[in-house]
């Protein structure tokens, strides 16, 4: 794979600002994990990869 | 290569913490204990979680040999004045008291309210947080161990002490019982101390002294409050900064001072039951878990770190030090990952 490549398959975490880099291209609507946050993210776009906070299910947190 | 180490003071809850990491460590062996009370007692009969561990029993302080490493675990004041004595003891100690966490005479005087007994000894003594001084412990024969409430907040704060943008931090800590050791008083009596939400401290702890030396001067305020927990710190860091920071900003702070250790982890998930630090879930640990929010429309920061007091804010940074010192692996002994539920 060539420089030029593996650049284009990385993306930054929305979240925490940290580079995510993917071994394939990874598809619309796909959900990954930030390795350093642990945010769900989602695949907005894939040329160049966009990423967005996943929507989550409310939850009833002690409040 | 086994390091052979030996405990002055070892009936306290810190000195059988100490001994609980030191009998799982896989390159150290302890040659002895000591109590002046309790000598020829064996050691499990104070610390019981150590039956079948060891069969080692207290001996007198005088009736101890040379050992590679020393560690002190005394009450206040009592060791500073016998300092040339534990160190023909051993080429190495680690003292967890706390006669030479701070570096400066004067600032001894102030915090303890009494001159210090061996001040020529102070800035011999490298203090024992490696989060800050890793390189300092490694090249050093002399350690001091860690206030447990001073580690708490110095690990909150320390990403936004590097970054200058703190201005004021007001600092408000939970504390469990055994922060107040072993010896009974009026107030860790059971129907007193139980179900207690006590602030001890409403202003000022001796423990600002050992943040500001570790981090710098700026305006910081402490706050102490006895809660229903044996074990367990957890620190909740108001900081007001100085300019406008958003969350991404502070992981970007974090990522950088904390990536590379070992004992230090950033809690901040946005799902589940423990979304930030809980002293529960690292109790027993030598674990710090660390988290930050800031507040959208001002300019507060809201920074947490839970510890064990026993373990990350006492014996388990003790460790962590000898093992630098010596040249051992830095997490040797020390990655028990904790109990959950507990």
């Amino acid at each position: 794979m060539s420089d030029t490549q593996t650049q284009t398959l990385t993306a930054t975490c929305p979240e925490c600002g940290a580079v995510i880099s993917f071994d394939r291209q990874p598809r619309r609507h796909e959900i990954v994990q930030c390795p350093d946050c642990g945010t769900e993210l989602e695949v907005v776009a894939t040329e160049p990869i966009r990423l967005a906070v996943a929507p989550e299910v409310e939850e009833d947190w002690g409040e | 290569m086994s390091v052979r180490v030996g405990i002055i003071g070892g009936t306290g809850y810190t000195g059988g913490e100490l001994a609980r990491l030191l009998v799982g460590h896989p390159r150290a062996e302890i040659a002895w204990v000591t109590s002046r009370s309790r000598a020829g007692w064996p050691v499990s009969s104070l610390h019981p979680n150590l039956r079948g561990f060891t069969d080692l029993k207290f001996v007198a302080p005088d009736d101890v040999e040379p050992v590679d490493v020393a560690f002190l675990c005394l009450p206040h004041g009592q060791t500073a004045g016998n300092i040339e004595r534990y160190t023909q003891l051993a080429e190495r100690v680690v003292d967890l008291s706390s006669d030479f966490r701070l570096s400066d005479a004067e600032l001894y005087e102030a915090t303890y309210g009494e001159p210090h007994p061996a001040p020529a000894w102070l800035d011999r003594f490298a203090y024992g947080l490696p989060e800050v001084y890793r390189d300092r412990i490694r090249g050093s024969k002399l350690v001091s161990g860690v206030g447990c409430n001073a580690t708490a907040v110095n690990l909150a704060l320390l990403p936004l002490a590097r970054a200058g943008v703190i201005e004021r931090v007001v600092a408000d800590v939970k504390v469990g019982s055994s922060e107040s050791g072993a010896e009974p008083s009026g107030s860790s009596h059971h129907p007193e101390r139980s179900h207690a939400v006590r602030t001890f401290a409403p202003t000022t702890h001796r423990h600002e002294a050992e943040i500001r030396q570790a981090l710098g001067d700026f305006d910081l305020h402490f706050t102490g409050t006895a809660i229903e927990l044996v074990r367990g710190v957890l620190a909740t860091c108001h900081v007001f900064v100085n300019r406008d920071l958003t969350d991404r900003d502070l992981w970007g702070m974090y990522r950088d001072a904390y990536a590379a250790e070992p004992f230090v982890r950033v809690v901040k998930e946005r799902r589940g039951l423990y979304r930030f630090p809980e002293p529960k879930i690292v109790a027993g640990t030598n674990f710090a878990d660390v988290s930050f929010v800031a507040e959208e429309g001002s300019r507060r920061v809201v920074t947490m770190c839970a510890i064990d007091n026993l373990g990350k804010g006492a014996a388990g940074s003790a460790v962590q030090s000898m093992n630098l010192m010596c040249g051992l692996e830095e997490t040797d002994g020390l990655l028990f990952p904790g109990l959950h539920p507990v």
